[in-house]
């Protein structure tokens, strides 16, 4: 009889994994409340809040710049960008919240180690050229992420990546037009200028993420089509795009195997040091510590205001009662 | 060049600037990502402001709206000191914010009929941004105040290191006099009793009691700071001094 049961219930979940796959291939939207195999629950879970975390972890470069923005319209610019940042991690930490994952428990995991940001932000902005330098590389490279994320099978998370793409292809024209000022300007912006794109041109490629060949867990969630191309097409098309505006900038990309291939019809391009890229993300970045520490510091610090707004709002609660 | 004019609208500017300033040292560290976001919200809207009047500071003297912002000395700088206080922790922030919502509330809505367009029109739009302004930090301090010991006792502290600075708000002289007289600014006597009405308000329903020591700081109007301010004008002022005469 037990027997019987379990395998009418591996039927069922067999029959509704087939189902739910026919919808992923016929382009059907999942939302919440659809049922879905837990893998791809958690494999969402995991990847939007990466994306949750990332925003907000990378509102920080950004706003080491704030308070000495070198003129008022860059001032104002710049906080309503990174308030822009902000509203982005609200809005995916709602998105993960919708398939059951807490925003405490998930900011948390964070704080732990446990889960991940782009190690893109663990890097430092040293100049003001890097503001300009995040706009147009780290917030390009994350466009094209995101604008085939559009597309992505669920519902809340392909809804919240067309608000987001508009905000950040804004934010993308705004960081290329820093670099064009300063690449345009005396010798001394120019050199800032291009010594930012020194320092930024490799960790952004990385971005992407490892090679196909060294990335598990690409096959899986592109026949769910949580992801729509493989991490070096990405890499590829962002390449393909940036190197003409580094021209017009009049700024030279770090990388002397950059060559045009006619057969191909894409950028060649030269070896990523991914002994580099998978020490930054162990936690060995110029930053790592400085950002997790930056974010614990505001939750721990908040923590009595938080306090304080319960309790208030509670006893508000008991008076509305009383009365 | 009408002095009393251009002096009148650095007093404000720099008040709008410095605020904006140290409100956005807040920008990534808020005590929850709502609030951050309202932090960043209010620091964009008194930078506005701050845009508004440097340009028409700018205009009287010849000068571009950067260059009166980034390249005055110390002295120059004519902003209450209230502004400049360091952020402190939360409640800190909130009570400066609401002692200075409370002021600006109804002085930008007197500066709407102001004879000078520039002051009216950017009055117009201030009430607005204002009136929201106020809603929250009231709300805050009332919050804080009636919320948990901690919080209250935090409230506390703060309101004993920042009620000194809030007299300056009704400082007035010989500029004020003459431009009162000619319709275009706010005589700040007129604003007093709202002020500490709203005060008052907010205090009873956030338990608090209005200090005894009616000691009140000032100088900030001639340009006479605490010891903040060289620190954030060395910061704001950096790009500016490090690279002059540069576009950005």
């Amino acid at each position: 009889m037990f027997n019987f049961v379990a395998m009418q219930v591996e039927n069922d979940v067999k029959q509704m994994e087939e189902q739910f796959q026919a919808k992923i291939d016929a382009d059907i939207r999942i939302e919440p409340r659809d049922w879905m195999p837990e893998k791809y629950r958690k494999t969402l879970i995991r990847q939007m809040s990466q994306h949750a975390h990332s925003e907000v972890v990378g509102m920080l470069p950004e706003a080491n710049w704030i308070t000495r923005a070198p003129s008022l319209r860059r001032k104002v610019a710049l906080l309503a960008k990174v308030q822009d940042e902000a509203g982005h991690g609200l809005y995916l930490y709602s998105a993960c919240e919708t398939l059951g994952a807490d925003r405490e428990e998930t900011i948390d995991d964070l704080h732990s180690g446990k889960a991940k940001y782009s190690s893109i932000f663990n890097y430092p902005t040293i100049t003001w050229a890097d503001i300009g330098a995040i706009g147009w590389l780290v917030d390009g490279a994350a466009i094209v992420n995101q604008v085939a994320l559009q597309k992505t099978s669920y519902g809340p998370y392909a809804r919240a990546m067309v608000k987001i793409c508009k905000e950040e292809s804004f934010h993308q024209r705004q960081g290329y037009e820093i670099i064009t000022v300063l690449a345009n300007g005396t010798p001394a912006q120019k050199a800032m200028a291009q010594d930012a794109l020194n320092r930024w041109w490799w960790p952004s490629l990385m971005m992407f993420g490892p090679t196909d060949a060294d990335s598990p867990n690409t096959q899986q969630s592109m026949a769910w089509r949580i992801k729509r191309h493989t991490n070096d097409d990405l890499r590829q098309m962002f390449i393909d795009a940036t190197v003409k505006q580094a021209e017009v900038a009049g700024l030279t990309i770090p990388d002397k195997d950059l060559k045009w291939n006619e057969e191909r019809g894409h950028y060649d391009f030269g070896e990523i040091d991914w002994e580099e890229f998978y020490n930054v993300i162990k936690g060995n970045g110029p930053c790592n510590k400085q950002r997790i520490e930056a974010r614990k510091k505001a939750k721990e610090e908040g923590m009595w205001v938080r306090e304080a707004a319960m309790a208030y709002a509670e006893k508000q609660k008991t008076k509305t009662k009383a009365a | 060049m009408n002095k009393e004019l251009y002096e009148y609208v650095l007093r404000m500017g720099d008040d709008s600037l410095i605020l904006g300033q140290r409100l956005g040292e807040w920008c990534g560290h808020g005590p929850i990502l709502e609030e951050d976001i309202a932090l960043t919200n209010i620091a964009l809207d008194v930078l506005g402001q701050a845009r508004i009047l440097m340009d028409y500071a700018g205009k009287l003297t010849n000068k571009k709206e950067d260059e009166v912002a980034f390249l005055r000395e110390e002295r120059d700088y004519k902003n209450v000191l209230l502004v400049e206080q360091p952020n402190g922790d939360f409640a800190q922030t909130i009570l400066r914010q609401f002692f200075f919502d409370a002021f600006r509330l109804p002085f930008f809505k007197e500066l709407q009929n102001s004879k000078d367009e520039t002051l009216s029109g950017l009055a117009l739009k201030a009430v607005k941004e204002t009136t929201y302004h106020l809603q929250h930090s009231s709300n805050w301090v009332i919050r804080l105040g009636d919320g948990t010991d901690e919080s209250h006792q935090r409230l506390e502290t703060a309101l004993e290191d920042l009620w000194m600075f809030t007299g300056e708000f009704f400082y007035a002289d010989e500029v004020d006099t003459k431009l009162v007289n000619e319709g275009i600014a706010v005589d700040v006597n007129k604003i007093k009793p709202i002020w500490d009405a709203k005060v008052s308000e907010v205090f009873a329903q956030a338990k608090l009691q209005i200090p005894e020591n009616d000691w009140m700081q000032k100088g900030g109007r001639q340009g006479r700071h605490t010891e903040h301010l060289g620190f954030i004008l060395s910061e704001m002022q950096y790009m500016q001094r490090a690279y002059p005469g540069c576009e950005w």
